[in-house]
């Protein structure tokens, strides 16, 4: 149990001290900011996708309270940070238009299908669920392929960028991100059960270690957190290794994202988190004395579907400008309009999805419903 | 192999591997840093505006 603990910080530390000598110190701490969302997100089982299906299956609130009090506590010093340096950073603000909601209510379907959401994804995959592993397989390719027809879906129709912070200015925009988030606990706390509105020690825990390191995410990057442009990233590099030429993509030739593809993945900001929060989950599984049992066996129809759903988890994730961490979580947070607009379309996704669930997702034997 | 034999670790080594082989392609055919190019360690002060991309973009 030393060895493998040991073995486990020196995959931690080792990989810190590869991106930091290969990429500079920038990218030394952004691995290091991932390690601390994988370490909190697998060890005080903080999530997402998980407690969206709790508050409409359960009605427990719990874990979705504890998002919105992590939102809050970002948006309380993203705010005033952002306004007083806004040549250094910037928020996730992103148009809401046709494709942007389609993508996001697709995507609450989809994260209820492969049970975890961009973040979800990437912690399931690096605690060794099966499922987990398949699906980020998807997702890659699915964020991908959405870059490739990126500029079709926006062109449906979209409204201009709009933040509280343009709308309102910095302080009003601040208490009318703060006033939304306490509606839709208000809102959440009335349909939760007795017992189940208050988070647990546990929860308020994680809600203040995710919100230090989504501020240390915005503060060392000048940009807040995010998950899906990496993922993209990887799928198009695999690509262009296959011998695709991306120069045709109006998106991988726009000028920023021609960078990002010539240049290491070390230099890219999601990327190094996304690995980060990936060895992080690994770390904390590892570190446990017993790992815990693989999660149920699906029949293979039910795999397949999983790699499917999470294609279009990841394609939709591209449409809808972020996931639950680049547009729900880092939106609101920075006052991005279309990080409500998401929560919106991909809370009434979730609801279908959940109601897909048994039909999509079939053990391969009876044994019990499927965790 | 059974999906019930894929046990945790086995699982996560995969996905290790997975995200390691992607690097280990980057790194082979886009080369490492350039270190004299590298941003400031924190961005936050450093009068530079950020340079990453991020999912909110098109």
């Amino acid at each position: 149990m030393l060895l493998q603990r040991a073995s486990v910080l020196l995959i931690a530390l080792g990989f810190t001290a590869f991106a930091f000598i290969m990429a500079g110190p920038r990218a030394g701490l952004l691995v290091m900011v991932g390690l601390g969302f994988g370490l909190v997100l697998e060890g005080l089982r903080f999530g997402f996708a998980g407690p969206w299906r709790m508050i409409i299956t359960d009605r427990d609130g719990r874990g979705l309270i504890a998002q919105l009090i992590a939102i809050a506590l970002v948006a309380l010093v993203a705010f005033p940070l952002m306004a007083a340096n806004p040549g250094e950073l910037v928020g996730a603000h992103a148009p809401v238009g046709v494709a942007m909601i389609l993508g996001a209510f697709v995507f609450g379907v989809m994260m209820q299908l492969v049970m975890g959401c961009g973040s979800g994804t990437l912690v399931n995959a690096g605690s060794g669920n099966l499922v987990g592993l398949i699906a980020l397989i998807g997702f890659i390719g699915g964020s991908f392929a959405g870059t490739l027809h990126l500029g079709w879906w926006t062109g449906l129709g979209s409204l201009p960028v709009i933040s509280a912070q343009g709308a309102l200015g910095a302080q009003l925009g601040l208490i009318a991100t703060l006033a939304g988030l306490a509606l839709v606990a208000a809102v959440t706390l009335s349909r939760a059960a007795p017992g189940k509105r208050m988070p647990p020690a546990r929860l308020w825990i994680a809600a203040g270690l995710i919100a230090a390191l989504a501020l240390a995410n915005l503060v060392i990057a000048g940009q807040p957190w995010g998950i899906v442009y990496g993922l993209g990233l990887w799928g198009a590099k695999l690509a262009q290794a296959g011998g695709a030429d991306l120069a045709a993509s109006a998106f991988w030739a726009a000028d920023g994202n021609a960078a990002r593809l010539s240049a290491s993945i070390l230099t890219d900001v999601t990327s190094l988190t996304n690995i980060g929060l990936l060895i992080g989950a690994f770390a904390v599984m590892r570190w446990r004395a017993a790992p815990g049992a693989q999660t149920q066996a699906l029949t293979p129809l039910s795999y397949l579907a999983v790699l499917g759903a999470a294609l279009v988890l990841g394609y939709s994730a591209r449409l809808a400008f972020g996931c639950n961490v680049g547009a729900f979580f880092s939106g609101i947070s920075t006052g991005s309009l279309h990080g409500w607009v998401w929560l919106v379309a991909a809370f009434a996704g979730s609801i279908l999805g959940i109601r897909l669930r048994p039909t999509v997702l079939r053990p391969a034997a009876a044994q019990g419903a499927y965790a | 192999m059974s999906p019930a034999s894929l046990s945790r670790p086995l699982t996560a080594t995969l996905a290790m591997l997975l995200v390691g082989g992607i690097l280990a392609l980057d790194l082979a055919l886009a080369g490492a840093p350039d270190l004299f190019t590298a941003p400031s360690a924190i961005a936050l002060g450093s009068g530079a505006a950020p340079e990453g991309a991020h999912c909110s973009g098109n």
